[in-house]
């Protein structure tokens, strides 16, 4: 980490139990993540790692415990003016059937009342942006898109108003493993070039440790390790990290026996 | 056959002005009751979808009314509220609300909740989340709705000429009281007609709402 | 009250209307389960076949009862087989509609299963598909059922006799007592046989 490195994100011992349940979803959660840092948080279902992402833009509220964002309490914030600022992307995407490509990508943009051909360039900018050729694409409506290029538009959607922070919700967890693998790559690259600040939920050990500047373990509503993909790899926190470290290697073993 | 030709001819002749007249009557209350309905039916559905507690009781309702016969409540409605315009438009109002009503809440019920939340998380205010997105989406199935409505406003305002509504059953029911065919071919083939007519347009309301799962 | 003492004065006037009704509406169900049975067949061989009844009959459900009733009169004549007629063709939309989509949707996994142990065709409709969508099937005859009673009252108008009667009569000769009972009824016997119906449709178990 460099010297000059703005907080983005602060979680301060959060803590989320739902209505009827009798475990904390979350528990005492405490991080700080960096502008800028490709962060992926990695558990399996019930680990409590969509409810620590819905807390980020308040579709659901801490029991206890703060969250900043960039230095600004969120649950002090006006929340529809909180979540304009942060992109967020899910595994069904949720692009609105009735609009088109061009008007599902303008909808921020609407709200925040940019004017048309503002709003027209800044489309065809982004799908070029997330690889759909802008001509082909503008005009369409999401059923006649494949899986994984909805989910292109659905990153182009989140990205519209240019938001400082994006959350995304296992963004490629419904799409077949060749094109999950080029949107990867295509995430990490815009990543790279757009200097925001990316918080990737996944429950895919190698997705989270490819992406990941650092990765968020998550297990029962505890944060296990907090640490960079080499730094778990090595030196695993505990006996759940460690036994997620071990079922991945032992798929290796498979992959070279069948070699 | 032929004779009932000529005594259709003959008719046309002799009561155009009145056929239109009754013909526009029809129109004119099937239009009346529609908009009431559609106004009642789709604001009592949004209800329904907001204040979930209730809305067993109110549905549960609405589906006995809906399996009435429809000449019981036109009776009910003279006993109740006399003969004449009013109380015909008041009892086929009662009559259309249902399907609209129930489709509306079918229809709002069906947008999947992640279209919603993203919506929300995206910034939308929940007013703009209804504007936006809930009542587009529900639109199809409120339109298949509005169309068995408007079918059944069709019938039984025909049926309601017997409480004073005026309109095209005024030809049927005489041509039933005095036994003479050609009056029951224009009352029946008019009727008809109209009814398939009504259906066919909110058919293509229906598609064109529909447009983005053809296109 | 009156309209209590007018029920015990008119006992039989009430009962044979109700009995004519249930004939009329009896009748026509099972036709039109029996004619609706036999083209869901057809259907299923041909599936060109099924949209196009499926179409036209729908065209016919969208027809007023009263236009249908007055269009039929030129050629039955009044009474009581003109009105099961009418009631025969509208059951069609609603039975065709449940039966064929309740057939249609029967698990491919499980149909494939049985073409595969040799079943032909026809043997996979009886004994597989109907078996297995008994429930469609019931829920169609009841929503026929249901409608079919309420159509038939308006039947009256063409000289079918059963509860319209007492409406028609009643409203010709001011008679309050006799139109209420008509309401009643009517009313009461959608909504129980509904009622009735729905509950078996919660209790028993459809597939074994």
């Amino acid at each position: 980490m460099g010297e000059n490195t703005t907080t983005a994100i602060e979680y301060q011992n959060v803590y989320k139990r739902f209505k009827d349940a009798d475990y904390y979803a979350v528990n005492n959660v405490d991080l700080t993540i960096n502008e800028g840092e490709f962060i992926t948080i990695l558990g399996s279902s019930g680990s409590g790692k969509t409810t620590l992402l819905k807390m980020t833009n308040r579709l659901y509220d801490p029991d206890s415990g703060s969250i900043t964002l960039f230095g600004e309490n969120i649950q002090q914030a006006d929340v529809v003016q909180v979540r304009r600022k942060i992109g967020y992307v899910i595994q069904q995407v949720g692009l609105l059937p009735h609009m088109t490509i061009a008007r599902n990508i303008g909808i921020v943009p609407r709200l925040l009342k940019w004017d048309k051909e503002r709003i027209d360039a800044r489309a065809r900018e982004l799908l070029a942006l997330v690889g759909l050729e802008p001509d082909t694409f503008i005009k369409r409506y999401p059923s006649q898109l494949s899986g994984g290029q909805q989910q292109r538009v659905g990153l182009a959607r989140a990205l519209a108003v240019d938001p400082k922070v994006m959350l995304l919700d296992e963004p490629f967890g419904a799409i077949d493993a060749i094109n999950r693998l080029n949107l990867q790559d295509e995430l990490k690259r815009l990543h790279g070039g757009l200097k925001k600040t990316f918080l990737f939920v996944t429950h895919d050990i190698n997705e989270a440790l490819k992406l990941g500047t650092r990765v968020i373990v998550m297990n029962n509503g505890q944060v296990c390790q907090f640490d960079t993909p080499a730094n778990i790899v090595r030196n695993p926190a505990d006996g759940f990290v460690e036994s997620l470290i071990h079922s991945c290697r032992e798929q290796e073993k498979l992959w070279e026996g069948l070699a | 056959m032929q004779e009932t030709w000529a005594a259709i001819a003959l008719y046309f002749e002799n009561h155009t002005d009145a056929y239109f007249a009754m013909l526009r009557q029809h129109i004119g209350i099937s239009l009346r009751v529609l908009f009431l309905a559609v106004l009642i039916g789709v604001s009592m559905g949004i209800l329904c979808v907001v204040f979930k507690k209730q809305q067993k009781y109110v549905v549960g309702l609405f589906q006995i009314l809906r399996i009435v016969p429809s000449l019981a409540v036109l009776v009910l409605s003279i006993r109740f509220l006399g003969i004449g315009m009013g109380p015909a438009v008041t009892a086929l109002v009662f009559l259309a609300v249902p399907p609209i009503l129930m489709n509306t809440v079918a229809g709002l019920e069906e947008v999947p909740f992640f279209m919603l939340e993203t919506s929300h998380a995206m910034g939308m205010t929940p007013f703009q989340v209804w504007v936006q997105v809930r009542l587009p989406l529900a639109l199809p199935l409120m339109l298949a709705g509005i169309k068995t409505a408007m079918v059944e406003i069709v019938a039984s305002a025909t049926i309601a000429a017997l409480i004073g509504a005026g309109g095209l059953g005024q030809i049927i029911f005489q041509g039933l009281s005095v036994r003479r065919t050609d009056l029951l071919l224009i009352g029946g083939v008019s009727v008809a007609i109209l009814a398939l007519l009504m259906a066919f347009l909110i058919d293509l309301l229906e598609r064109w709402s529909l447009k983005h799962k053809y296109a | 009250m009156e309209f209590f003492d007018f029920a015990q004065r008119n006992s039989s006037l009430l009962i044979r209307a109700l009995n004519e009704h249930l004939q009329m509406v009896l009748i026509a169900l099972a036709l039109s389960v029996l004619l609706a049975g036999a083209l869901t067949v057809v259907a299923m061989f041909f599936r060109r076949a099924g949209k196009i009844l499926n179409y036209v009959f729908s065209i016919v459900y969208s027809i007023p009862s009263i236009a249908l009733f007055a269009l039929m009169i030129p050629v039955m004549g009044l009474g009581r087989t003109t009105a099961i007629t009418v009631l025969v063709f509208y059951n069609q939309f609603i039975l065709l509609r449940n039966f064929i989509t309740g057939l249609s949707e029967v698990d491919p996994a499980i149909v494939e299963a049985s073409t595969g142990m040799g079943m032909t065709r026809t043997q996979v409709i009886f004994t597989v598909r109907v078996p297995l969508s008994l429930k469609a099937i019931f829920v169609g005859i009841r929503l026929a059922l249901v409608s079919t009673i309420s159509i038939a009252v308006i039947a009256a108008f063409i000289g079918a006799g059963g509860i319209g009667l007492l409406v028609t009569i009643g409203l010709e000769t001011g008679n309050n007592n006799r139109v209420l009972w008509g309401v009643v009824l009517s009313a009461g016997l959608t909504i129980i046989t509904n009622a009735i119906l729905v509950f078996i449709e919660k209790r028993v178990a459809f597939t074994k």
